[in-house]
């Protein structure tokens, strides 16, 4: 297990630093300078403010201190845009926003997903089974930018329950509408993975086996069918992750939560190269951990994997 | 005995017909499985419509889709409701422009974008499978270890990124979603790929002293063509809905230029208005766009993708 967790950090790590230079040597072709402007600045000023975000340095230094920075105290420098502020300090504002309606997201679409892919499968072309497939195509058809206009119309508009954005410090009924919005089509994929994954398990000579001993079908479900049945879903659950951090975006940005994905729109506005590095390699990292721990997690539930 | 004869006419004819069906080549067995499918043919003439209607739209329009009616700005809410007579068959938006001749141009750049990015991902996708597959060992698994690390990269983030640095242009679109886009087809020609390279035609073309690279392009790469045409289908409604999300982000496609996703956009900001049409048309637009790719998509693999039956 130990070699196995290893070899697979040292694919990440240079994974890592691929995405890293990628965006630097993106930056470094980039025409004009972040302080370009239609009415130049003095020299004197200019060379000033190239000085205090170190880019009067040749690439090579720029891109070994920015990597240096980032690895050894966590320090993704300055923000272009907000001049008084840090590219931590914007991350340490919207992260938790998006971290927050995130978990829930995550947590709804595997437990609802689970649970509805199971019960149909196990009550398999009844009207629950029906019921569950039509409302996995019909979702897995919406994404989430379209979601988010139609739950504003529906519950903000019309019903007028839930307010139509904002945060408020993660009230619940600023939550609900982004986690719907967010979770919905990843549920419906995992209730699909989980329905057919379930109906193979089901099928399979173990089960028959515990039945025709005896063991209650309670009892067979939780303990034998479910283990396996969930190998699918788990290495789903990396291009998940994916799809929900990147979806994350359009969410901050539909309902104005204040999450990371809204500061990173607004950077890709305002042309600010350092809030929009600091968070495209937070997003790498994260992904990359996530995915590493999923691996592990497979590695460790399913014997059949060589490590 | 004449209801006799007559049967035996029919067996005769019925082996007549036999021999004649006997000839079916691989593709006329697709087309046929194809036309089986009611929801791939119904996809396939939806599919048809709304390219029509990309292509042809624009002569039933009254207006131009930049032309601003300074008259109905910011009034639209009551004076620019959909209707017959004024012309403004899907309503006018928040600007004063006709409604109907901006769906009309954002489907067909949706389309241009959907398809254009899916031959760039194609190209690339099944060179790259085929040659990483074909010549296999140490080379394969370098090959596809890169694609498998740039496929645990977030690329919305990347192509963001990209756009910002090199402007937000159309062409940069298409660049950077075919670049992203291909990785899916590498994998899945690189498997097809190594299920055909071991075929005796391959042996032949090797024992007559044929290039590696001239096998790959002469008789590899046509015989992927099957699955390719598959994927390829798959990948054009996967490209839309990427574009529109840029696009729905203000990031991808420009004015005056418009794609649905960005017409979306602007009316999910307008519903405040009582301004709906301007969601719902663009809207249901695209939802049939998708459904229908998605249908015609999975008729061709169920007639073409031997393993999927």
């Amino acid at each position: 297990m130990f070699s196995f967790i290893v070899k697979r950090l040292a694919i990440a790590v240079p994974t890592l630093l691929i995405l890293v230079i990628f965006s630097f040597v993106l930056m470094f072709a980039a025409p004009g300078g972040p302080f370009d402007s239609e009415r130049p600045l003095p020299p004197e000023v200019m060379a000033n403010v190239l000085e205090r975000y170190g880019l009067d340095q040749p690439y090579w230094k720029q891109m070994f201190d920015y990597v240096k920075n980032v690895v050894l105290h966590f320090d993704f420098g300055p923000s272009f845009q907000y001049r008084d502020r840090t590219v931590n300090d914007v991350i340490a504002q919207g992260f938790p926003v998006t971290l927050t309606y995130g978990a829930w997201s995550a947590l709804v679409a595997v437990i609802v997903g689970v649970s509805l892919g199971v019960a149909a499968a196990i009550r398999q072309n009844t009207w629950l089974d029906y019921f569950a497939v039509g409302i996995t195509i019909g979702a897995q058809a919406l994404p989430n930018f379209v979601m988010a206009p139609i739950l504003v119309l529906i519950f903000t508009l019309w019903l007028g329950w839930l307010p139509g954005g904002g945060w408020n410090g993660g009230q619940w009924d600023h939550v609900i509408m982004p986690v719907i919005a967010l979770s919905t089509s990843y549920m419906a994929s995992i209730a699909r993975i989980t329905r057919s994954s379930m109906l193979e398990v089901m099928n399979s000579n173990f089960i028959r086996t515990a039945l025709a001993k005896g063991l209650p079908m309670r009892r067979v479900i939780w303990r034998h069918a479910l283990k396996p049945a969930m190998l699918p879903v788990i290495s789903y659950l990396g291009p998940a992750m994916v799809g929900m951090i990147t979806g994350s975006v359009v969410v901050d940005v539909a309902f104005s939560t204040g999450g990371i994905g809204q500061f990173f729109v607004n950077s890709a506005f305002n042309r600010d190269y350092a809030v929009i590095m600091g968070i495209t390699i937070l997003v790498g990292a994260l992904t990359i951990l996530f995915n590493l721990l999923v691996d592990i997690l497979y590695a460790w539930i399913d014997p059949k994997i060589r490590y | 005995m004449a209801m006799m004869g007559n049967s035996d006419v029919d067996l005769i004819n019925d082996a007549a017909h036999l021999a004649e069906v006997r000839g079916r080549s691989l593709w006329q067995d697709a087309w046929a499985r194809f036309f089986r499918n009611k929801a791939a043919v119904a996809g396939l003439i939806v599919l048809i419509a709304v390219t029509l209607f990309a292509i042809f739209g624009s002569y039933f329009a009254k207006y131009e889709p930049d032309f601003v009616d300074f008259s109905l700005m910011g009034a639209n809410a009551y004076r620019g409701v959909p209707s017959i007579e004024t012309g403004h068959y899907f309503g006018v938006d928040q600007d004063g422009r006709d409604l109907f001749a901006r769906v009309v141009q954002g489907t067909g750049i949706s389309l241009l974008v959907g398809v254009i990015g899916a031959i760039v991902a194609v190209f690339l996708g099944t060179l790259y499978g085929a040659v990483a597959g074909y010549l296999g060992g140490r080379v394969d698994s370098i090959m596809m270890r890169i694609v498998d690390i740039l496929l645990s990269i977030p690329f919305m983030f990347v192509l963001i990124l990209m756009l910002v640095i090199f402007g937000r242009s159309l062409l940069m679109l298409f660049i950077g979603i075919g670049l992203i886009s291909w990785l899916n087809m590498a994998r899945i020609a690189r498997g097809q790929t190594l299920t055909i390279k071991n075929k005796e035609f391959v042996e032949a073309a090797i024992a007559t002293g044929v290039s590696p690279f001239t096998i790959i392009l002469r008789h590899i790469v046509p015989n992927l063509a099957g699955i390719v045409i598959v994927y390829a289908t798959l990948l054009v409604p996967e490209i839309i809905l990427f574009e529109s999300f840029v696009s729905y982000l203000g990031l991808g496609v420009q004015e005056p230029n418009t794609s649905l996703g960005a017409l979306i956009n602007l009316g999910a900001r307008q519903m405040n208005n009582g301004t709906l049409w301007m969601l719902l048309y663009p809207l249901a637009f695209f939802l049939i766009t998708l459904f229908a790719f998605f249908f015609v998509g999975d008729g061709l693999r169920d007639a073409l993708d031997p393993k999927d039956r």
